[in-house]
């Protein structure tokens, strides 16, 4: 396939950007969107111009690094990350809109790089355990009912892309903060900081400057692990039983 | 608690479903007095002056009134407050659009908001109105709200405004019931349907039954 791409380009943090024109050629419908990329910038490289910066590492849908808005969707038309999309998505000639995350708390580096360790700072404020647990525990020593482990494992599969923060219209990290919430709050293991845990969460994510949930839903459309809408619900329920109890102590 | 509940986005967010759903229970309430508008002049204005005299002889004329007014002074101010605030926080966390535009993105966000303004403006014109009659067309009458009622949706503007603003609560509704209900914790996979059903019904009740009376007197049905 022949395709016309248009990428953001900006040198640095500090240096504006704009969209750039770009036309590649013999794309196969069976490479990924990246490899389509990496095709980009080996020309790009032989003619002597700086190649495409975009964020990326396990090419396999399980990392979280890939970070692209495809024609307006934060990874692209199927519900997937950038690295598992293939070109058989689109048809020849198209042209392709290729941005990178837009949020005040995601800056951009350079070009398609955005810097998102506000979600690393999230999870230090909360999204661990600090029970010891040394090597991998006898799974039936601590008994957990099935439905709240089928519960913490559809919350656990969030990879931390940061595709929800770039869908939402408010810029919110409602659906990552509560997918990790979810996850360890109802497990026993995640217990002892049930309440301390979203509490600070919560409060580092406005510490970090992302929006709030006006409940438009673009996150969950977009989250590539299908975390689902309702997991905010349970955040702001966990969150005001938090409240609640810290206001009796 | 007070310090926490304002200081977070969630907290605040939890201040403006609790107003909103205080300013829906009493609308639902308003909405079902002014239907007495059909049974005439005697019943209509009866029930305007029994409002007043509610709690007698525990609490004196008018008193339950001023407290109900008080409460919903409140709760306009506490859920405009929160909102513009929300609204401010989330506008300075997306400040680049993408340069490819999507149509469908943030329209139930943008209703709410301009939504919330509209109703914000026909809640003071409402008030002096037909509460004090300072902007009202023809001889306001204190203690005669049933003409005073004729009066306004005699004029024409009256009639726009008023239907414009009935329009706007319902979709307001519609989507504010079925979000408070995720704000404060109670919606859930199985309900998510009930509180989409129960939104949707609320909000065609109340923009229906509001608008039957300037479509009342607009048909002469009401005179
Ligand atoms: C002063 C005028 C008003 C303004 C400025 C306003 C504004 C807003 C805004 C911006 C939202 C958030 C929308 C979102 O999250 O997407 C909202 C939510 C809401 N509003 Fe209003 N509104 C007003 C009047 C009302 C009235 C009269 C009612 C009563 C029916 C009401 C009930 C609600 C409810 C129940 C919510 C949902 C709260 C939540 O999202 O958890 N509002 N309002
Ligand atoms: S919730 Fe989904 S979209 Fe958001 S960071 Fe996790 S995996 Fe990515
Ligand atoms: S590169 Fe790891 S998820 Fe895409």
């Amino acid at each position: 396939m022949k395709l016309t791409l248009r990428v953001w380009r900006q040198r640095n943090a500090d240096a504006d950007g704009a969209m750039s024109t770009y036309e590649v050629d013999d794309i196969s419908a069976d490479m990924s969107f990246l490899e389509m990329l990496d095709t980009l910038n080996e020309e790009l490289i032989l003619k002597g111009e700086d190649p495409v910066a975009f964020d990326h590492d396990c090419r396999e849908g399980i990392c979280g690094a890939c970070s692209l808005v495809i024609n307006g969707d934060a990874h692209g038309p199927e519900r997937t990350t950038s690295c598992q999309l293939h070109m058989r998505s689109f048809e020849d000639g198209d042209t392709i809109d290729i941005e990178p995350w837009r949020a005040s708390a995601f800056p951009v580096v350079k070009d398609l790089v955005v810097d998102r360790s506000a979600f690393d700072r999230i999870i230090q404020a909360g999204g661990y355990v600090t029970a010891p647990t040394g090597a991998a525990p006898e799974a039936h020593a601590t008994p957990v009912p099935k439905p709240d482990a089928d519960f913490a494992f559809e919350h656990a599969e969030c990879i931390g892309c940061g595709a929800c923060v770039a869908a939402c219209p408010n810029g919110a990290a409602m659906l990552f903060t509560s997918a990790k919430i979810n996850h360890l709050n109802v497990l026993p293991q995640g217990a002892p900081e049930r309440e301390t845990r979203v509490l600070d969460m919560v409060a580092q994510m406005d510490e970090e400057g992302f929006g709030g949930c006006t409940l438009a839903g673009e996150c969950a459309t977009a989250c590539p692990k299908g975390i689902p809408l309702v997991s905010i619900t349970g955040m702001n329920k966990e969150w005001l039983r938090a409240t609640r109890k810290a206001g009796k102590r | 608690m007070t310090r926490t509940m304002w200081d977070s986005s969630v907290g605040k967010k939890t201040v403006m479903a609790a107003s909103g759903l205080i300013m829906l229970g009493y609308l639902v309430v308003h909405m079902l007095g002014n239907l007495k508008i059909f049974f005439g002049s005697d019943e209509f204005n009866h029930y305007a002056h029994w409002l007043r005299t509610i709690g007698e002889p525990f609490l004196h004329y008018e008193w339950a009134l001023w407290i109900i007014r008080v409460v919903l002074v409140a709760a306009v101010v506490a859920h405009a407050v929160s909102a513009y605030q929300l609204s401010r926080r989330d506008i300075r966390a997306r400040p680049t659009k993408y340069v490819h535009k999507k149509p469908r993105a943030s329209y139930a966000t943008r209703t709410m908001r301009w939504g919330g303004i509209i109703l914000g403006l026909f809640i003071v014109w409402h008030i002096l109105d037909l509460t004090t009659g300072t902007v009202h067309p023809g001889g306001f009458q204190h203690g005669h709200p049933y003409q005073n009622v004729i009066d306004t949706f005699s004029t024409w503007y009256g009639n726009v405004i008023y239907i414009v603003a009935m329009l706007a609560l319902g979709l307001h509704v519609r989507h504010g019931f079925w979000s408070a209900a995720q704000t404060l914790g109670v919606g859930s996979r199985t309900r998510d349907r009930a509180f989409k059903t129960i939104a949707n019904v609320l909000a065609l009740v109340l923009t229906a039954g509001f608008i039957a009376v300037p479509v009342g007197v607009m048909t002469g049905v009401v005179s």
